[in-house]
């Protein structure tokens, strides 16, 4: 079998990724999807601890990772509700042009 | 040894399913002319060859032979990847379908009703690269249409998938296949098909649903920008579309490789004719209804979807749930 | 093939040259997420990550999980962000740079976080394998007892939490 260390490396991989991306990107959008890498990150632990960990016959860590999968379907879509109504008001998506309480 | 099982079985497989299907797909079209014909009380294609057999060759070699014009201000590496992409759900999704006793296509994966709705859930891929990256504003119109469409009728044809899952009590369409249905169960899913049916039809941008390539407001919606060779992949993948929905249909409702009332059952090799027959026959299903039905507003096929046929598939779910609790 | 023997590192199964590949596709599309400057390319590679995490999770044996990453993340967030992409469109081809001021920084931060985890990661001795699994139909039938049994509360919450999301997302969405 593949090492368990292996999986926690990619994970720490596209974590980081999803980091660089959910605080460098100026675009909303592109925020949310690095936001999105984070919580796939996370699901691949989760899945991998469970495999090669002594409760295999539990599933906590599967079930766990459906709901991380449960709750990201629920913050994409209002993020991106969000993003499209800011949108449509402001006539941008960029983060750092959203200033309206810096007065 | 090892590597002829896990390698080279796969792939002659894969390989022999391939042609079937492209040679499926050429005379799929001269069908759907000579059919189409027939409604109108036309003759249909008959110039080349006998009842214009060779008419698909002579369509795919003038395909080929077209020039190759790539717009200017688009995205070169997703405009030519979008075709490929639109084609290749159509083809994978026959990995699970069995077509004899005891052999699926590619393999009996055991959850192959999964597979089918995760299959399902990428097919608007293509059509979304599409259109996005022929920067064009009928194609990207085009686009959004079909993502919006598709994602809408993928609701109540998952829903009607978990019915029919909960209905058979198991991942495979190998055991779906084989394990008898009371006399209820055939009625109950049969009562369903109509429905089912018009789901596919959203799905595969089949007329009457195809909005997302209406001629008169959107030019050719997302493939106004392809030609050629890349446009006959897009043709490709919605006939291919077509004939492995009716298998999975024929699978699901109609029994798929065997005869009715377990006729002939052990005669392997009868399989693939069987299931090949019952594909013409729901094809045919395709093709009348876009002789004789109009196509809608979009506002009428969202609000079809969302207020009639989402509440109807829940419903359906709710009862399907009861029966096989208490009937079986 | 006495000549394979000789080699300083073990030659890797076929498990291990398949995650591999999974692997470097999966970082592939995480790296196009990041870094390429144009909007609707880092949503594709958003996508061929979520793919890549499904065939870890194959590689894993969690089936259910894998089709559930694509039926959700690829067949439907994936879509709504592209979806989301093409309806500001306005925005897309930069005037501006595609990154803030905090670009060196984070990634400089992010490199660092990277580094340090698999410095601690890969001195650890972690279990080399896993237990043996039940079939996988059995386990999604578990996995489904579960979510009605111990999991009750839980996946109703889940359920409250989708519909409240579903509501807010049309009236936040609503000219």
């Amino acid at each position: 079998m593949v090492p368990l260390n292996w999986y926690l490396v990619l994970a720490a991989f596209i974590f980081s990724c999803g980091l660089y991306a959910a605080l460098a990107r100026r675009n909303a959008i592109a925020a949310l999807m690095g936001i999105e890498l984070m919580l796939n990150a996370v699901n691949i632990n989760l899945v991998a601890f469970w495999r090669y960990g002594e409760f295999v016959e539990r599933l906590e860590g599967q079930v766990f990772a459906l709901f991380v999968i449960a709750v990201a379907a629920a913050e994409v879509a209002v993020g991106l509700a969000l993003i499209i109504s800011v949108y449509r008001s402001r006539r941008t998506v960029n983060l750092d042009e959203l200033d309206l309480l810096q007065g | 040894m090892d590597w002829i099982n896990l390698l080279l079985l796969p792939v002659l497989r894969s390989v022999a399913l391939i042609v079937v299907l492209l040679t499926g797909f050429a005379y799929l079209t001269w069908y759907e002319r000579k059919l189409l014909a027939r409604f109108q009380v036309r003759i249909g294609p008959n110039r080349a060859g006998p009842y214009g057999l060779l008419q698909p060759i002579a369509d795919a070699v003038k395909a080929v032979f077209k020039e190759e014009i790539v717009p200017n201000m688009a995205d070169k590496a997703v405009y030519m990847l979008a075709p490929a992409l639109a084609l290749i759900p159509a083809l994978i999704i026959w990995a699970v379908i069995p077509v004899a006793k005891g052999v699926p296509a590619i393999a009996d994966v055991n959850i192959g009703f999964l597979w089918i709705l995760a299959i399902a859930g990428i097919e608007s891929y293509g059509i979304i690269l599409a259109g996005w990256s022929s920067n064009n504003n009928y194609s990207l119109l085009g686009a959004l249409r079909s993502s919006a469409q598709m994602i809408s009728y993928e609701l109540p044809l998952g829903v009607f998938l978990v019915s029919i899952l909960m209905l058979a009590g198991g991942f495979s369409l190998v055991s779906l296949v084989e394990t008898p249905r009371a006399w209820w169960e055939w009625i109950w899913l049969w009562l369903m098909f109509p429905l089912f049916f018009i789901c596919i039809l959203a799905e595969t941008n089949r007329s009457p649903f195809d909005l997302p390539e209406t001629e008169n407001e959107l030019v050719a919606g997302f493939q106004t920008e392809y030609g050629g060779i890349k446009f006959a992949l897009f043709f490709m993948a919605e006939y291919i579309n077509m004939i492995t929905t009716s298998a999975i249909m024929a699978t699901l409702f109609f029994g798929g490789y065997r005869l009715p009332f377990g006729l002939l059952g052990d005669v392997i090799w009868l399989g693939p004719f069987v299931l090949a027959a019952k594909v013409i026959i729901l094809l045919f299903l395709f093709i009348w209804v876009r002789a004789s039905v109009g196509r809608p507003r979009y506002d009428q096929l969202m609000q079809f979807n969302w207020k009639f046929l989402l509440p109807v598939a829940l419903g359906y779910m709710i009862i399907t749930t009861l029966l096989t609790v208490f009937l079986k | 093939m006495p000549g394979l023997d000789a080699l300083p590192f073990p030659l890797p199964t076929v498990q291990q040259v398949i995650f591999i590949l999974i692997a470097g596709m999966t970082v592939t599309g995480a790296l196009i997420t990041a870094l390429a400057p144009n909007l609707f390319h880092n949503a594709l590679g958003l996508v061929l990550a979520f793919f890549g995490v499904a065939g870890v999770y194959v590689l894993l044996e969690a089936e259910f999980l894998a089709v559930s990453q694509v039926l959700i993340y690829v067949g439907a967030i994936a879509t709504l962000i592209t979806f989301a992409i093409m309806l500001t469109r306005g925005m897309m081809f930069g005037r501006t740079s595609s990154t803030n001021r905090l670009m060196l920084s984070t990634a400089i931060i992010s490199a660092l976080f990277f580094l340090v985890l698999t410095g601690l990661l890969v001195n650890v001795a972690w279990p080399e394998i896993g237990a043996e699994l039940a079939g996988s139909e059995q386990m999604i039938a578990d996995l489904g007892e579960m979510f009605v049994t111990t999991y009750l509360v839980p996946f109703e919450l889940m359920a409250l939490l989708l519909l409240a999301a579903l509501a807010g997302a049309i009236l936040l969405a609503r000219d």
